[in-house]
């Protein structure tokens, strides 16, 4: 009986043991460096440029996408992975430089890093004030996608958003400070805004406005529209400009009552584990040919003056979902990071709109 | 005359359950043929385009393998660990058998995003999400449907048999894999076809606990059907049709066989 | 020593389940009852009575009690229908019904959004037959369908499975007697199918209640169920493990109250009668 024991326990540590060593791994910093773990939004990359750089340098790169900024932070704090890049917008690098949550960049290592345009590390500088942190790697605006021949005439104002003609025929952002702009712009505030009753008041219009949205998404909005689901859609830029590509009855505006302005930007999360491996993606992203490249899968506005200036004028005058002008970026406003407390407060409103 | 009227009624429902059944994924299948760019539910024409991309494209493929390897992994270790306890259930005292199946059902019980939760909790506190987790998460859901099959066959081995067996010479692992085994062979495998199935369908605990840039089908479809480019998706719905297809027609064939041998030899599961 | 399978054998099992089912439990358990700074706390546990967090608890409870009921009321008439077709050659015909449950369950889902689009199949249909279309998509409705389309074959093989073990005696003796078909059917087929029905029912209203992804896909975010404020509070959001541990734990209260009614339906023979 003793011996049966014994040689229980001896099987159960055996096991325990071989269990603990095939989810650890053994050489984990090893293979850490050679590879690196990139964590960006849903479609906003071409893929072909990661194989190019795995070829060019021999570091493997692990790409993991997020829906929003939101669920990017929260994967990253839960620490399950070691992510050595992030893209995110403005406002969450703004929260994670603020929370010491992201390593300096080395820029002077950085051959290609000039090819981003001056007019662009100015704007960054609302979040990342010395430039430190972050480079940027899209940008735009938020406006409405409509399909010309489902609506009477252009919706210039977000208040075509709650006109109940188009019921059933509006798509919103599933995203929390994005579905807010309208009803915040609306109002007159800021869409940075903190007060409580600003707000509140946001989110009974929102709530009044729930029975005409078909839908809250985010990366699906750009096919639906492309699909004819839906006659109107809040949407970024980007996305927009893809979109009438695919459909030509789509048409992309900023509404004239002002609306927001993001840069993505990339940036080094502080528990990343190959720093260099991360600088030389950056580096490799800011080349002129991958820049090229990665802009004409992605298109979204980009700030690399290389990709830019081989872009001709006409192009740049057409699409003005990619290349809104001054008028339109006079009107916009950058978000910023409101503090724990806001974001509480957002959280529990968005909580509120959902259950409504 | 009564009579065939019911049996009318009978094989309308019988056929309309099974149109309810089938369209969607007919709809599916044939959507991956229509050439049309935009709404499926528009004919553009036929196309192979889609199969010929499915082919090409690293990340729905690279999810189809990690699917499989992950449910052939899981599944051979629940269907072992699972095998085992089983057996050396027979002869624990009534009190360890009840803790035991007790928590067994906890992962059965739970719903999946409970289980993946509890999952994710545990690996953040102590490892890397890797696809050795992954294993490790699919295994746990799936080894109660492995125990709740093979235990019912184990109560019924003959335990005669076995000792017969072991008075004629037989060493103990000879006498096991030679006489218990086979008899309790039949809830293995359903055991282990469940597993199977279970791990391929599952999508909640698998969301929780993946590691980054792997991905199952149920993941890669979550992730993928947002961004408009479905027509692969689709073509990849006809291939896993046709491989449920292929294994049953396979287990069909296996059960009518096994059929046949009990009724030969007079035995009756 | 002439004892078949040491006990022993049950050891690496043991071990597993302690590791990955036991200690998770716990940690799910230690969240819900502590806060960030970790102290305890039972505001994670109350949290459900919040109406963010209650409502769309009941809207998962009504949700997943439609569904039980529209896959009881049509897999109980079909499994009477089959369980008749005794012969070696219903093994292939129950197959042919429960074959969908092997396709993937997210094809299965984004085949009900290809058919319930604005502009889907099911539109095109009723165009074509000069009907009115209809706004399914993002509806509860939509979601209900998808789920009890999914979940389906998990009522239908336990209630198949406990028709088919009746013994035709009994029936051919009751008929004898003159009972006529719906006598047999409330006196014999329905009282000796119970453990069935209420395994099936279990089989389908404990996933369903949990659903998450399936509203995602087919309720546009318009529906909000429990699973979907689980999720959202691990994975999205102004993400908050404790108060996500527990509104878990919650559920698992309730899903462990429906098992305690399934007990008492379910008195020894054919607990586990998925297979």
């Amino acid at each position: 009986m003793y011996k049966t024991a014994l040689k229980f326990k001896a099987i159960s540590v055996l096991t325990a043991i071989s269990l603990v060593l095939a989810s650890c791994g053994k050489n984990k910093e090893e293979k850490a460096k050679k590879q690196i773990v990139v964590f960006n939004y849903g479609d906003y990359i071409d893929r072909d440029v990661l194989g190019q750089f795995e070829e060019e340098t021999g570091i493997k790169v692990v790409y993991e996408e997020f829906l929003t900024p939101e669920a990017m932070y929260t994967k990253y704090k839960s620490g399950t992975v070691q992510y050595d890049l992030i893209c995110c917008s403005d406002y969450m690098a703004d929260k994670m430089i603020k929370e010491k949550e992201v390593k300096e960049i080395d820029y002077s290592s950085m051959e290609h890093i000039g090819n981003i345009g001056d007019t662009y590390w100015q704007v960054s500088k609302s979040f990342d004030k010395e430039n430190k942190y972050t480079i940027p790697y899209f940008w735009g605006t938020v406006g409405i996608l409509y399909n010309t021949t489902m609506v009477d005439k252009v919706p210039a104002s977000w208040n075509d958003l709650w006109d109940s003609k188009y019921k059933n025929n509006i798509i919103m952002q599933n995203s929390v400070r994005d579905s807010f702009i309208p009803p915040l712009v609306l109002d007159g505030c800021s869409i940075n805004t903190t007060d409580e009753n600003s707000l509140r008041k946001a989110l009974e219009a929102l709530k009044k406005q729930k029975n005409l949205v078909q839908s809250y998404l985010v990366d699906e909005v750009r096919d639906d529209m492309v699909n004819e689901q839906a006659a109107m859609a809040v949407i970024y830029s980007g996305e927009a400009s893809l979109a009438t590509e695919y459909n030509e009855d789509l048409a992309y505006v900023v509404p004239e009552e002002g609306s927001n302005v993001w840069m993505d930007s990339w940036l080094v999360p502080a528990n990343g584990r190959n720093y260099n491996g991360a600088i030389k993606f950056l580096d490799f992203l800011c080349r002129a040919d991958i820049a090229e490249k990665n802009f004409e899968y992605v298109y979204y506005s980009t700030p690399n003056k290389a990709v830019l200036d081989n872009i001709d004028e006409e192009e740049k005058e057409e699409d003005t979902a990619i290349f809104p002008g001054d008028d339109v970026l006079k009107r916009c406003e950058m978000f910023t990071y409101l503090g724990p407390e806001a974001e509480e407060l957002y959280n529990r409103l968005w909580k509120e709109l959902k259950v409504y | 005359m009564v009579k065939s009227t019911k049996k009318t009624i009978e094989k309308i429902y019988m056929v309309l359950i099974l149109l309810l059944l089938y369209v969607p994924i007919a709809l599916l299948i044939v959507s991956s043929f229509n050439a049309s760019e935009r709404n499926k539910a528009v004919w553009g024409g036929f196309t192979l385009k889609a199969y010929i991309e499915l082919i090409h494209d690293e990340i729905v493929m690279g999810a189809l393998y990690n699917t499989l390897l992950l449910a052939f992994g899981a599944s051979f270790i629940a269907t072992i660990l699972g095998t085992l306890v089983c057996i050396g259930m027979i002869n624990m005292k009534n009190r360890s058998k009840t803790i035991i199946m007790g928590i067994t059902q906890i992962p059965l019980l739970n719903s999946d995003i409970v289980t993946g939760i509890a999952l994710m909790l545990l690996f953040t506190k102590f490892a890397d999400l890797s696809f050795a987790t992954m294993l490790i998460a699919h295994v746990t859901f799936i080894i109660p449907y492995v125990v709740l099959s093979v235990y019912p066959k184990v109560l019924q081995v003959n335990l005669s048999t076995y000792e017969a067996a072991l008075d004629l010479g037989a060493s103990h692992l000879y006498a096991m894999w030679k006489v218990v085994v086979p008899e309790i062979m039949p809830g293995i495998l359903s055991g282990f076809l469940l597993a199977f199935t279970m791990s391929l369908d599952d999508f909640s605990v698998t969301y929780f606990t993946k590691a980054p840039g792997l991905n199952t089908m149920s993941t890669m479809i979550n992730a993928e059907y947002r961004k408009g480019i479905q027509t692969e998706i689709y073509a990849l719905s006809t291939i896993v049709f046709l491989i449920v297809l292929f294994v049953l027609f396979i287990i069909n064939r296996r059960s009518e066989k096994l059929y046949r041998q009990q009724e030969e030899s007079g035995v009756v599961l | 020593m002439k004892k078949l399978g040491s006990r022993l054998l049950a050891g690496p099992y043991i071990i597993w389940i302690v590791l990955f089912t036991v200690i998770p439990l716990c940690l799910i358990v230690y969240n819900a009852f502590t806060n960030s700074d970790g102290s305890f706390t039972l505001g994670n546990v109350l949290a459900v009575t919040d109406y963010v967090n209650a409502k769309p608890l009941f809207l998962s409870l009504n949700m997943s009690l439609i569904v039980t009921l529209v896959c009881f009321l049509l897999s109980f008439p079909l499994a009477l229908v089959l369980s008749r077709y005794s012969s070696n050659k219903n093994s292939i015909i129950v197959m042919i019904f429960i074959l969908p449950m092997w396709m993937n369950f997210m094809l299965r889902t984004l085949a009900w959004r290809l058919i319930l689009l604005n502009n889907g199949f099911l539109n095109k249909g009723l165009g074509i037959l000069g009907f009115n279309p209809v706004y399914l998509m993002n509806t509860k409705a939509a979601v209900i369908l998808g789920t009890a389309y999914d979940y389906f074959p998990f009522m239908l093989l336990p209630i198949y499975n406990a028709l088919v073990k009746i013994d035709k005696d009994i029936i051919n003796a009751a008929k004898d007697l003159g009972a006529t078909g719906f006598i047999i059917l409330k006196r014999i087929m329905l009282p000796l199918s119970l453990p069935g029905i209420a395994s099936g029912i279990i089989m389908v209203f404990v996933p369903s209640m949990s659903e998450f992804v399936i509203a995602d896909m087919l309720g546009g975010n318009k529906v909000y169920l429990i699973g979907n404020v689980i999720e959202q509070a691990f994975n999205s959001g102004y993400a908050d493990v404790h108060l996500g541990s527990g509104l878990s734990l919650s559920l698992m209260f309730l899903i462990i109250i429906s098992m305690v009614i399934y007990k008492f339906f379910d008195k020894g023979e054919g607990g586990h009668g998925l297979w």
